[in-house]
């Protein structure tokens, strides 16, 4: 593969806090340099990034994918294309799939599909416990050598504390972690919006907000009993944030750790979004009363959350056409990750640099990845942003074959115009 | 281009929630009319000729299916009972297919009953027919709400100020939204009574006040309107026995006297006797306007579809 100058562009670089104009120069799907003015190397390829941000590929740390087992919502191959369309060049996929991930065979079979694919790397979570059923633990140091990246039972929530416990303690050991889906099941079951004004008017099955400290709490008090790691996917509750930031406070290093995600919706909208039966805003968790919404940009703000997660979940028009309690939950969210994000910056809500951390280096760092930096030598993962460019989101016309998007309709500030991958341009 | 004033300007009665006062004044104006004609013993079946009513009815109802039989026969139109048995539908007939059969069938008017919140909702946005709420999932039940605004208006001569205290299983009750919605609208003011259990979150939002002790919650009362309690709550586990709720939460001589001295009772029906409402109250010609609220139902169903197919002639 000849050189390639990416030329004139708006470096920016989370991990360093580089925001400058200047040249990248990768050689062999590594990044060589970049800085102002670099030569060109004679046969070196130019990419004219006059105007445009040049940044790392984004690194999502949570999309359900249909495969194996519900290809007829979305492939691996839709989903690289969605993914390398959202500027995403690091995917990690839950467990919870049919069969699930909990056997080193299946861990690598999706390693090798996510290779196959030349666009985009995907790191599988091994499954907490066997098909995901919350009894009895995976095995996660086979897991891990497979290459699981961390362990979770996905969109489940692991109920019993004593496996809980026993999975934070016992992951410790292997030196990963357990992400969990903050909510109390028996709380929540057959639940379809939060509970509240909006779905006592809609006569629609609440799931108290409460739901998701109390898993919080309960966590947090076995993290620090096993030392473990718990990360908690998706927060969206005020008081589920004000716990992890009195935990994070409290942690010591060498001892336990918390650590936690969100995704857009839950920073982006509220949930009269679900009015006139949305079935595409019916999300797990559900969304939640503007308070919330705020206290999630504030968590961003001031550094609780670690990082913005897509929380990609596909599902089709037979999941999605039914009476709202009926209908599957799960928004898509790769190709509007980086939007949505954007619009907190439009909106003087995030620096610019402090958004994209939240995407790429901090979530690279809690995998231990080498991905979400422009460092020299590491991967050429990039993504060439256009700041400026407006667009609008639109079912049916998103890429990929998921098109159940909560942001149907919605107005966007800043469009991704190319992705490479090592290297190679996978995108625009 | 013709400005008349459209009643229900969604083309649809999906919900009374949304509708404003007048539009809610009018359709009882034009159910009392109808009210009157019936007790006359005339027809009127000229009004809904050569329309279609299809009778949707994913729920058992024998009550509300027959009323709007009834409404629909005496304007005229041809009326089809469709009681889509769950069977069909585990065989994976969706609500989509359905829109698209009664499509094809060429459908003027369409009341729906169904076990989920918001399906008459989906349906409206699938078939061409107007759609008419019949009752959908713990969401509501608008021509209840019309109904027992009627039968109040009748017996009290208005509406405004009276003090109506709804009773029971709240929670998981559409005729109780419905008449929340309905009343606080034109003005009453609206108590709900039941076992913090059986009250929905955040009620106190919907503009009503919330007694948990039944005698506070009658006292001075104009209206006592009890709600069914289903047996399921009792599995559920929301309420410990039928026998406790009944101590407390079920209409008795004892409780009914602190309402006042002409305290008018009100029953959606089917009623539980013995569990919210004693045999000698629901059938005590003095205090029960029960058989009134379904003499109602005719007129208030036959003011809906009378409104409503309005619409179809002004579209066609």
């Amino acid at each position: 593969m000849p050189d390639t100058l990416y030329a004139g562009a708006r470096l920016l670089d989370p991990a360093t806090g580089l925001d400058g104009i200047g040249d990248l120069l990768v050689r062999d799907g590594v990044i060589l340099d970049h800085g102002a003015g670099l030569g060109r190397p004679d046969s070196a390829g130019v990419v004219d990034c006059a105007g445009l941000c040049l940044l790392p590929g984004l690194v999502d740390l949570r999309a359900d994918i249909g495969e194996p087992g519900h290809e007829h919502r979305e492939t691996i191959a839709s989903v690289a294309q969605a993914a390398a369309a959202g500027g995403i060049t690091t995917l990690c996929v839950l467990p919870d799939t049919d069969p699930a991930l909990d056997d080193p065979a299946l861990v690598q079979f999706v390693l090798r599909r996510g290779e196959a694919t030349g666009s985009l790397t995907l790191l599988p979570y091994g499954a907490a416990t066997k098909a995901c059923g919350g009894k009895e633990l995976a095995e996660y140091g086979l897991l891990k050598e497979a290459g699981a990246v961390a362990f979770t039972d996905g969109r489940r929530a692991i109920a019993s504390a004593r496996t809980m416990r026993l999975a934070l303690s016992y992951a410790r050991g292997f030196g990963s972690f357990i992400v969990q889906h903050p909510e109390e099941p028996s709380l929540a079951a057959g639940g379809a919006a939060t509970e509240g004004e909006l779905a006592t008017r809609l006569g629609l099955p609440g799931i108290p907000p409460a739901a998701e400290a109390i898993m919080v709490q309960r966590d947090i008090a076995l993290a620090r009993i096993t030392g473990g790691h718990v990360h908690f996917a998706h927060v969206s509750t005020a008081a589920a944030l004000d716990l992890i930031r009195a935990a994070k406070a409290e942690a010591l290093p060498g001892g336990f750790r918390v650590t936690c995600d969100t995704a857009p919706p839950y920073f982006d909208l509220n949930e009269t979004a679900i009015g006139d039966w949305r079935t595409y805003a019916k999300l797990s968790p559900p969304l939640r009363p503007e308070a919330d919404r705020l206290a999630v940009v504030a968590a961003l703000q001031d550094g609780t959350i670690d990082a913005i997660a897509s929380d990609h979940q596909p599902r089709d028009a037979d999941d999605k056409r039914l009476p709202f309690a009926q209908a599957e939950a799960g928004g898509a969210g790769l190709a509007t990750l980086l939007g949505v994000t954007l619009a907190r910056v439009h909106g003087g809500d995030l620096p610019l640099l402090q958004a994209l951390d939240l995407l790429t280096a901090r979530p690279a760092r809690l995998l231990g990845l080498p991905a979400g930096r422009l460092a020299k030598g590491a991967p050429a993962d990039l993504l060439l942003l256009d700041l400026e460019r407006g667009w609008q989101v639109k079912d049916g016309q998103l890429p990929g074959k998921a098109q159940n998007s909560p942001f149907d309709g919605r107005a966007l500030e800043g469009r991704v115009v190319g992705t490479w991958k090592a290297g190679r341009r996978v995108f625009g | 281009m013709s400005f008349s004033y459209r009643i229900l300007p969604a083309g649809h009665l999906l919900a009374i929630e949304g509708l404003e006062p007048p539009h809610i004044g009018a359709l009882l104006d034009l159910a009392e009319s109808y009210a009157l004609l019936n007790r006359s013993g005339k027809t009127q079946r000229d009004l809904l000729k050569g329309r279609t009513l299809i009778n949707l009815f994913f729920e058992d109802s024998t009550r509300t299916r027959t009323s709007f039989e009834l409404a629909g026969k005496r304007l005229g139109a041809d009326v089809i009972n469709m009681s889509v048995s769950t069977s069909s539908v585990n065989k994976g007939e969706t609500l989509i297919d359905t829109a698209t059969t009664l499509n094809a069938m060429h459908c003027d008017l369409l009341v729906v009953r169904h076990a989920q919140s918001g399906a008459p909702a989906l349906l409206s946005q699938k078939v061409s027919a107007s759609v008419i709420n019949a009752g959908d999932g713990t969401h509501e039940h608008p021509t209840q709400a019309l109904l027992d605004a009627l039968t109040i208006r009748r017996r009290k001569g208005r509406l405004e100020g009276l003090v109506v205290a709804i009773c029971g299983d709240v929670l998981h009750s559409r005729v109780a939204r419905s008449n929340i919605h309905l009343l606080t609208a034109m003005n009453a003011r609206v108590r709900i009574v039941g076992p913090p259990t059986l009250i929905p979150a955040d009620a106190a939002r919907l503009g009503v006040e919330v007694f948990h002790d039944m005698r506070a919650g009658l006292q001075g009362a104009d209206v006592v309107m009890m709600l069914r309690l289903q047996k399921e709550r009792m599995t559920g586990g929301l309420v410990p026995s039928s026998r406790e709720f009944f101590r407390f939460y079920g209409l008795d001589r004892e409780k009914l006297a602190h309402a006042k001295p002409d305290a008018i009772v009100m029953h959606p029906g089917p009623m539980n006797r013995g569990i919210e409402i004693d045999s000698a109250i629901a059938d005590d010609p003095e205090r029960s306007v029960i058989g009134e609220q379904v003499e109602m139902g005719v007129a208030c169903r036959m003011a809906v579809l009378d409104v409503l197919a309005r619409d179809l002639r002004r579209n066609a």
